[in-house]
Parts: C-alpha cells; structure tokens; sequence
C-alpha cells in the first residue's frame, strides 16, 4: 500500500484534492446552503479594499469631471453676459438639464419620488467569474440588504441580490444567462420570461406566437417572480423574430445603459402601475405661444374681447423658423393667386416683389382648429 | 563497459533539476493580484473582464515548479480563493484549476516551457480547457442550462493566449537564481 501510494503519488494527491472539493460541492448543493464563513472572510478581507480603491478612482474621476464642468460653467457666464434674453433663458435650461442628468441627483429623486422604499449602494467590483455578469455593491446585511432583494436605477431594473455578506453583496445582473424574472409588455400587456444572454441584450422567452409584440414595445417587471415589484422599466424592445413555439424577443435593457456605479437595493418594494406611455415619452406640458404684438396692442382696448379669445399670431416675435415660411409661402401664394402646398402648384416665385406687410398680413390666422379672431380684435 | 542502469537518468528528475523557485510572498502575491485584478479591473475596463489572469498564473506556477503535487495544491487554493469572491458554491474553480494545475505540471516535465511558442499553445489550450470543464461541471454538478460559446471561447483563449508571452516573461523576473 505504502509502495503504491509512494508510486501513485502525484494521482493520490490530484484525487484526494478534487474529491475533497466534490464533497464540499455535494454539500452545499445538497443542503442548498454555502459554506458562509469562508465567503464572509474572503468578502471581510477584500471589502475594505475595494472601497479604498473604488473611493481613490471614484475621487480622481470625479475631480476631473468637476474641473472640466467649472471650466464649462465660466465660459457659459462669460457668454450669458454677452447673450441676449432667450440665449440666456436657452442656457439656463440646458444647465438645469445636465444638473438634473446628474446620476446621483437622479438616483437621490428618483429614491424620494418612489414608493418602494429602497438604499442606495455604489458597485465596488465585479465578481472573479468570466463568464457570469454579477458586481459587488458596498452595502450587505449590516445595512438592511438581504439575498433575493431587487436591485434598480431610475432608469429600470438591474439584478437581483444573491448573496448579502456583512459589508457587501452580490447582486446577478439581467444580462447573466442564469437570470431569469417576470415582465409584461406596456402595449398589449404580453406576459413573458425575461432571461439574460451572456451579453448586451435579454431575451424574452415564454411569448406565443400568436401574441402581439412590436419593436419598440416597452417591458416593465410584472410582480409575478416575487422579487420585482410590478411597473419597473425593464427595457425597449429591439428585435422580434418568430420561433417554433414561442417567439424570440430581444429587449435592450434600460437599467443599465447609463453605466452601473450606483444602484438602489429595494428593501421594501411596493407594487405600481404600467405607465400608459414608456419612458422617455411621457407628454410633456407646452404653454400656448403669446399674443402678436398687434393683437396684444388691440386686446388692450377698450371693449376689446379677453386675451383667451385672441387666435395667437404666428408671425409674432415668438414665431418659429417654420411659421415663417409657412407665412411667406402664403402670401407669395396670394400675389400669384395659387396655393402652395397642394400637389401639382409648382416652386414659388421668391423674387415676387411682395406689398409691405401691414399689421392684419402679419398676424394670419394659425390654425383652423382655433377659432378665428374677432374683427373688433384688430386695429382699425 | 558502463552499466547502462548507472547511466540512466529519469527525464522527470532532470526536469525537476531545472525547476524554478519562488519567494513564498511571490507565490502568495502574484495570485492574489491576480484575482484582484479580475475582481476591480473590469470595472474600469469591462474589455479586461475577458482575461482569466488567476488561471494564466496557476498555469505559469505549476510549469516553473514541474511538481504535480504543488501544481495540485496551488491550482486548489487559486481555485478556491476565486470561488470565494464569485457567486458559485465553493469548489467549481477549484476543481478546474486543481486539474489544470496537475495537467501543466505533468506537461513541463515534457517541453521546454521557456519557450515562447510553447507557453503560446499552452495558454490556449489550457484556457480552453478550463472554459469547457468549467461548463462541463456547471451542467453536471450544478445542472445550470448553461450553453458552450465555441467561438466565444476560442476568440478568449487566443486573447489570454497573447498575454501569456509578455506575463510569463515579467514572472520570470521574479523567480529566484541559484
């Protein structure tokens, strides 16, 4: 025996090594436990880590950025200055745009504005695994963080916990071919599976032939897998293509696509409804264009009908490019006596010596679906 | 007349002559860099996440050593360090490394692994290997319905393939001279 083992020796130990590891294997998988210690020591050791190099990029990153933006922010006041009136009301919402694209002022709002109460994490690594899409966030049981907990971004969902250790937790991103939840179309409420593929794109499976999916549609979580609450934003459909029994959907996930740095943990999730409209589309308040000057000036009057009565002019100060055309089409129409913009009129004349515009000529009627203005509107 | 019996050396205790050695904070080190490389780089760089670094230094430590014992040992503890900081129960990597570990020692006892080409095809092919026994065991012991990417997976195994060159040849600066 001693002879064989003292042969043998190299395969002895290579055996004795691999089913040791087998045992340990057969453990876990058969009493669907881990062995914890080992994990929380290995999450304990690196833990602090990863924060001191997540907090030195994270720093740097951040310096820089805040550098070029105060860079960008002087030169916009050095412009303001010089700019006129709307260049400075245009720039004011186009920085109040980027402060609201900001992501954690977004992520903070979006915490606020949500019903489900959630904890924010940042993402402090990835997991040693080639092949599986899974990241570790800094936050684990010691600040509420459980296994099976939904994982988000304001803009949809990104995971789900699968291990919470005392200072950090894995979280299986959707992309992971292992993932798997429950969705529903915002269109034809279509039920399906949502499986990650390995890569960019999830599919959804489970979706018959017969039922109606478009590219486009937008996916939100249906509550049904117990660990998303219904009404999140899973993503915008990218490719439909028929299968034997069930349809091959392709979705582009939403949650991710602004990069994964920060994350909200749903501690406690509260089921919401499908938005009527995907996100992104949602419609947006417009404030009817002002009165033209002429027709201002006459509402001013005595006697004259309230401002809401007044068709609002077009060709006034606030027109746009397109009204104008529309306008100097019209009256190019009207000294040729031909209309443009039916089929057959031909190119205009634009060198047609045009009568001077007088204060009527320039504030046209708009659209027909308003009413027209009263005579007594205009000056006489 | 010499005694051929006298003159006969085992080429595997000739090849243990030329095994190299290393400092104990070597071996500790290089491997656990490399896990945390895997475990943060990515994040910066997700192109990098394709890179099994833990896997390339347990081949290039058991090819210097020439040992199947301590390739053995030093795949199982690559193994089981990766399997502590990943999602899948404890023993998947280690299991594979374990084996690769055994396979790369048994073969430095047959090439020159100083060579260049030669480290080249090893590293593909142990790649390779230890892609397609990760997803052998994941179907087998885990039953995950996971699919085998053969385009993917040689597309990988090129890639870490090319490092092997550049990474072995820094490694080797820290072996220790006689």
């Amino acid at each position: 025996m001693e002879f064989l083992l003292h042969r043998y020796r190299n395969q002895t130990v290579l055996l004795a090594a691999i089913l040791a590891q087998l045992a340990l294997l057969a453990y876990q998988v058969k009493s669907d436990g881990e062995v914890r210690l080992i994990r929380v020591w290995a999450i304990g050791a690196v833990t602090p880590l990863a924060r001191v190099i997540e907090a030195a990029r994270s720093s740097t990153v951040h310096f820089f950025r805040d550098y070029f933006v105060l860079l960008d922010v002087r030169e916009d006041n050095q412009r303001l200055k010089t700019d006129l009136d709307h260049v400075r009301m245009e720039n004011q919402f186009l920085r109040s745009e980027l402060s609201t694209a900001d992501r954690a002022r977004a992520l903070a709002l979006f915490q606020q504005q949500s019903q489900s109460k959630t904890i924010a994490a940042h993402v402090i690594g990835n997991t040693t695994a080639v092949s599986a899409k899974v990241v570790i966030i800094d936050r684990g049981t010691g600040s509420g963080v459980q296994k099976g907990m939904a994982v988000i971004t304001p803009d949809g969902i990104v995971g789900k916990v699968t291990g919470a250790y005392p200072t950090a937790s894995y979280v299986l991103l959707i992309t992971d071919p292992s993932f798997a939840a429950g969705v529903l179309s915002q269109k034809h409420r279509v039920h399906g599976t949502l499986k990650g593929q390995g890569y960019g794109t999830v599919l959804i499976d489970y979706v018959q032939s017969e039922q109606k999916v478009e590219p486009g549609e937008w996916f939100y979580t249906s509550g049904d897998d117990r660990i998303f609450p219904k009404g999140l934003p899973v993503g915008e459909v990218s490719v439909v293509r028929p299968g034997k029994a069930y349809q091959q959907i392709f979705v582009t996930p939403s949650g991710m696509r602004n990069g994964l740095e920060e994350v909200l943990v749903v501690v406690e999730g509260v089921h919401g409804p499908i938005p009527e409209n995907p996100p992104g589309f949602q419609p947006v308040h417009m404030q009817d264009p002002p009165p033209a000057e002429a027709d201002a000036e006459s509402s001013a009057l005595p006697g004259a009908p309230s401002v809401t009565q007044v068709t609002p002019a077009r060709s006034g100060p606030q027109a746009t490019d397109a009204d104008k055309m529309v306008d100097r089409y019209r009256q190019i129409g009207e000294a040729e006596r031909r209309v443009y913009g039916q089929s057959g009129g031909g190119a205009p004349n634009f060198n047609i010596n045009l009568p001077p515009a007088s204060p009527v000529t320039a504030a046209p009627p708009a659209s027909p679906s308003r009413p027209s203005p009263s005579p007594s509107a205009k000056r006489p | 007349m010499t005694d051929p019996q006298a003159t006969f050396v085992d080429p595997a205790v000739l090849r243990k002559k030329d095994a190299s050695k290393f400092k104990a904070a070597t071996l500790i080190g290089v491997p656990l860099a490399a896990i945390l490389f895997q475990v943060y780089v990515p994040r910066f760089s997700p192109f990098l996440a394709y890179l099994e670094l833990p896997l390339l230094v347990t081949v290039y430590f058991s090819l210097m050593r020439r040992s199947p014992v301590a390739g053995v040992i030093f795949g199982a503890c690559v193994g089981l360090a990766q399997d502590s900081l990943s999602h899948n129960p404890l023993g998947m990597f280690g299991i594979v490394k374990t084996l690769v570990g055994y396979f790369a020692a048994s073969m430095s006892q047959r090439f020159a692994v100083q060579n260049s080409l030669v480290r080249l095809v090893l590293g593909f092919f142990f790649l390779f290997f230890h892609q397609f026994f990760y997803w052998v065991l994941s179907r087998g012991l885990l039953g995950e319905e996971l699919t085998f990417d053969l385009e993917r997976t040689l597309v990988v195994a090129a890639l870490n393939a090319f490092v092997t060159v550049p990474l072995y040849h820094i490694l080797d600066k820290l072996r220790l001279v006689d």
